[in-house]
Parts: C-alpha cells; sequence; structure tokens
C-alpha cells in the first residue's frame, strides 16, 4: 500500500474516532468527554490555520495567539453588547454565530495582512521574533483595555446562537465545530492541491528558484499568512463560545507555542496533522494532568522525541512520508 | 543588424573598494550563443546577480528586448522572459521531476493565484511539462523527486525548468559543472539546438565546450571586459592568452 492511501485511511480513522467518541459520550450521557472532544476539534482548526502559513509556506509564525485571540474577542464583545443591549461602534451586538464567524475572520484577516506584510520581509529568527512581537503587542493591549475586562477577562453569559440547533447542548455544539473543521480541512487540502499550493510549497522549499521562473514569493505567502490568520481567527471565536469567557490569556505566547506544538505533534503540512496534534495535546492534559501537575514536562519529552526521531509527526509515523506526486 | 535580444549597458557593481563590476557592456543578439568566461573571482557571479536581478547595479542598465528591466525583481525579469539556470542546481526538492516542470510552466501561463482545480489534473500542465522532459530526455525519470536525480539529471531539469518558460533569452550558470565527458557532449548538441529557441548567455568553466559552442566569447577580468570576439578571435588575443588562458591551458 502507498503512502498517500495510507494517509488517507488514516485521516479517516481519524476524523471518525473524532466522531464516535462524542457521539458514544452523548449516548452515555458523559458531557465532559464531549467537551473535550469539542476543544480538541476547535484547537485543530486553528492547527489548520497555522498549518496553511507553517506547513505549507513555512512561515514559522510564533505569534498565531493573536488571531484566536481577535476571534475570541469578537464573540466577547459581540455577545457581551447584544446581552446588555448597547451599540458598538453603531452595530448592535449578536449573538449568532455565522455574523461572529463572519466578523472575527475578517478582523483576523485583516490584522494578518498588516503582521504579515510587515514580517515576510524578514525570514528565520527575525520573522519568528517579528510575529511574537505583535502578538504581545495585542496581549498587553486586552490587558489594559477595561471596557472589556482587561486582565480579569470577558464572560459570555450565554453561548451564542446557532440557526437550527441549541447551542447550549454539548452535543449540538460539538457537531457545529467538528463541521467547521472538515470544512477547514477540505480547504486546506484544496489549497494544497491547486496551483497556489503548488507555488506556496515550492516557495518554502526553494525561494530563489520560484522567482527564477517567475513566482513572486512575497505576495503568494502574504496571501497564505492572510488565510492562515482567518482560520485561526474563526477557532478564537469557536473557542470562546467552547469556554463561554474571554481574556488575554487567550493572546499569550505560551498559546502561540501550543499551536505550533500542535503541528509539529501531529505532522508538519500534513492534512490531518493538527488534528492527530490537538488529540494528543488534549490528550495528555487530561490522563497526566490529572497524575502530576508537572505533566508539561513529559509532552515537553514526547515533543523532543518527535523533533528527533519522527520529524513527520503522527502522521508522518504512522503514513510514511508525503509524496507531492 | 537587428537590434539585441539582451543589452547590458555600462553595468557596475562594487562591494566596496571591489569593483565586482566595471562598466561592462554586452550584448547577446537573436540564434546566438555568447559565452563569458574569466578566472575564478573574476566577477561571472555579481554580473550573474546583476543580469537576473538578485543585485542591484550601482551604475547601468540591463535592457530586454528593449525595455529597460533594470530595476525590476527577480520574479519580474523572469515574466519579461529571462530564463536562467543555477551554478548549484536550484530545484524543488521534494517535486518530482514532472512537478518541477509543472511549477515552471504554471509560472509561464500567468499566476498561481488560483486556488480550487488541482494541479495533478491540469492536463495542460502535465502535457506540456511532459513533452519538456521528453525534449531533455529526462521523461522516464518523470515520477522521481529532485532530491533524488542524479547531479546529471538535476543539471537538465534546471534547464528544462528554463526551457518551460520559453523565455526571450537563457542565462546558463556553468550548466557543465559536474557532467561528465559523456553527459557534456550531449549538452553541448543539446544547446546547439536550445539556441534557436532564444539565444544563449552562457557562463561556463569547461573550455573546450565554450570553443565548440560559443558564437562569441567575452572575457571578463577583474569585473571588466577585456575582449569580445569569436572563438579564433579570443584564441588569438594575446592579452587574453596572458591573462586567462595561459593559466588554463597547460
Amino acid at each position: 500500500m502507498d503512502n498517500t492511501r495510507k494517509e488517507w485511511m488514516l485521516n479517516a480513522l481519524i476524523a471518525g474516532v473524532l466522531l464516535a467518541v462524542p457521539l458514544w459520550a452523548w449516548l452515555a450521557n458523559e458531557p465532559f468527554i464531549i467537551t473535550l472532544a469539542t476543544r480538541i476539534a476547535i484547537l485543530a482548526i486553528a492547527g489548520v490555520g497555522l498549518n496553511i502559513a507553517l506547513g505549507l509556506g513555512g512561515m514559522v509564525s510564533f505569534g498565531h495567539a493573536l488571531y484566536l485571540g481577535v476571534g475570541g474577542y469578537v464573540a466577547g464583545i459581540a455577545a457581551h453588547h447584544a446581552f446588555h443591549g448597547t451599540p458598538i461602534l453603531g452595530l448592535s451586538g449578536t449573538n449568532q454565530m455565522l455574523p461572529i464567524w463572519a466578523m472575527a475572520m475578517l478582523l483576523s484577516g485583516a490584522l494578518a495582512g498588516i503582521v504579515g506584510a510587515l514580517s515576510l520581509r524578514t525570514s528565520g529568527i527575525f520573522f519568528i521574533m517579528i510575529t511574537l512581537a505583535f502578538a504581545q503587542m495585542g496581549f498587553f493591549f486586552t490587558l489594559s483595555w477595561p471596557a472589556y475586562g482587561g486582565e480579569d477577562g470577558l464572560p459570555i453569559f450565554v453561548r451564542n446562537q446557532f440557526p437550527g440547533l441549541n447551542t447550549a447542548r454539548p452535543w449540538e455544539f460539538f457537531l457545529i465545530v467538528y463541521g467547521v473543521l472538515m470544512l477547514a480541512l477540505a480547504l486546506f487540502a484544496t489549497l494544497r492541491a491547486a496551483r497556489f499550493g503548488a507555488a506556496l510549497m515550492a516557495i518554502r522549499q526553494n525561494p530563489d528558484r520560484a522567482a527564477a521562473i517567475g513566482i513572486s514569493p512575497f505576495g503568494i505567502k502574504l496571501v497564505a499568512f492572510i488565510l492562515s490568520g482567518m482560520i485561526t481567527g474563526l477557532a478564537g471565536a469557536m473557542m470562546a463560545d467552547l469556554t463561554r469567557f474571554v481574556s488575554p490569556a487567550m493572546i499569550a505566547w505560551t498559546m502561540s507555542g501550543e499551536m505550533i506544538v500542535i503541528i509539529i505533534l501531529g505532522g508538519v503540512g500534513r492534512l490531518f496533522g493538527p488534528v492527530a496534534g490537538a488529540a494528543i495535546l488534549v490528550g495528555f492534559e487530561v490522563f497526566f494532568g490529572g497524575l502530576t501537575e508537572h505533566w508539561k514536562l513529559w509532552l515537553g519529552l514526547v515533543l523532543l522525541a518527535v523533533v528527533l526521531f519522527a520529524r513527520g509527526g503522527l502522521i508522518g509515523l504512522i503514513a510514511g512520508r508525503a509524496h507531492h506526486g | 543588424m537587428a537590434d539585441p535580444v539582451l543589452d547590458l549597458r555600462g553595468l557596475s557593481k562594487a562591494f566596496g573598494a571591489l569593483k565586482a563590476s566595471d562598466d561592462v557592456s554586452l550584448t547577446l543578439n537573436k540564434g546566438e550563443i555568447h559565452a563569458l568566461i574569466g578566472p575564478n573571482g573574476a566577477g561571472k557571479t555579481t554580473l550573474m546577480g546583476l543580469i537576473s536581478g538578485k543585485i542591484a547595479p550601482d551604475a547601468g542598465q540591463v535592457v530586454l528586448d528593449g525595455a529597460d528591466i533594470t530595476h525590476l525583481s527577480v520574479a519580474r525579469r523572469a515574466r519579461a522572459g529571462l530564463g536562467r539556470s543555477f551554478q548549484v542546481s536550484s530545484l524543488i526538492p521534494e517535486y518530482s521531476a514532472l512537478r518541477n516542470a509543472m511549477l515552471a510552466l504554471q509560472a509561464r501561463h500567468g499566476h498561481s493565484y488560483r486556488f480550487l482545480r488541482p494541479v495533478n489534473r491540469d492536463a495542460t500542465l502535465r502535457d506540456g511539462a511532459r513533452a519538456i522532459l521528453d525534449r531533455v530526455g529526462l521523461s522516464p525519470r518523470a515520477t522521481i523527486e529532485a532530491a533524488m536525480l542524479s547531479h546529471g539529471e538535476r543539471r537538465l531539469l534546471e534547464i528544462a525548468m528554463a526551457l518551460a518558460l520559453t523565455p526571450r533569452c537563457f542565462l546558463l550558470d556553468e550548466p557543465m559543472a559536474g557532467l561528465g565527458a559523456e553527459g557534456t557532449a550531449r549538452l553541448v548538441t543539446f544547446l546547439r539546438a536550445l539556441k534557436q529557441d532564444a539565444p544563449i548567455l552562457l557562463i561556463e568553466h569547461d573550455m573546450d565546450a565554450v570553443f565548440q559552442l560559443a558564437d562569441r566569447i567575452s572575457v571578463l577580468v577583474y569585473g571588466r571586459i577585456i575582449a569580445t570576439g569569436t572563438a579564433r578571435e579570443i584564441r588569438a588575443n594575446a592579452q587574453v592568452r596572458a591573462i586567462y588562458l595561459g593559466e588554463e591551458a597547460p
């Protein structure tokens, strides 16, 4: 069996398990498990976003928590104004997920455009540091912004609504998140297979060669960075709805690091890498977090092992190297 | 005489006190191979950088088919019709030979901002890329990743990618480097036919190949062109013999 086939079967298996486990939990009345699966799916969406920049484009953004935070605060602020019946910038607040998602993607995309336009002129360690610096600016901005809770954060009293479903029920909320994850994965796979992906992956491997055949690396990378920020922003809006709370912690550099860890654990540039990585991370948190406060030490050891011995992450370990045909 | 395809006018570039390019003027005409030779450190790499756009000149112009391209980026020069190969093979290592050629065709056929249609099912790209690999004799190796190709095959793929751009002129940076006698002979035959597609500015160390191929030769020493002429004229030039050929040939 060739690697591509193996990877598709593994992907189908992961997608199936991620749906089957919460389904079982719903039937068995175990809402905690459903919430865990929802958390995995939301982190995976954020990871799919980062995977476009990092996996396909080789842009190691150490500030993607910024977009997560933008999405989170859009959801929080919209719900806040809807709850209190006060307008914001002439608009009324809303407790509907769809317009919130649209706004979250718009704003995080615009911000990624600005950050990308300024930071993509650098590469390597400088790019990492500049993206981190922008995220830290966002972190301290929300920290010192008393209108929306400052360092205390902003609660969402009632989870935002989705037409036709009751989002207060864990299983129904999970289905929404799962559906969005599948759409995000489909988008990733489509981009990767299209001309855009061919150019983007070529730029990652050899920017000089890409330029010498007439593909300007800057434009392609910027568009990828914006798309990446938008998807991560969407995940942020959902994460705020999951925890019904947003705070500056969502933009902390540790969150940016966690997203990179998710991608490395699952497999950089692999379609289901972020899903596998998010499952490993949350799994560690739950199982080892129950045993010891220092579960991150064990996660660190696993990360070390992956970086040293299994560069393709979990997906690469099972399905072998990726082929581009 | 028709206007030159590529026209370098007084290109200069200094790095500190070192004049890597000193008022270099050179023309490349339709249907010719113009070879650029010179000892190590003569400024060949700098000149290549100036033409391809990697390095900005202090003075002078690069004119391609009558259009001044001096201030265009590397990518825009490539789109304007400059097809280059690199001194050290520079390919997309994880892509197969076919995908490398397809990428060049994709760049040639317009923009890369297409997000939906899979390239693998794009018959225009696939067939076009196959035809180009056929021409350089790489079709049997089409599915092999570039990183796994032999050195000689990588050199050919370099040229195939330049060819896929259907450029106005080729800029080949030591295409023979590291090829054995047999590979060099094959490439000589190939380049002789290639110049009918577009003229070739050839930077090359292999003197036998240069004298077999070149319609004109320019000799670069310390950033200056000290002589330009046919192979016979260059061989007979006393200054060139003293500075360059004397050192190379026993």
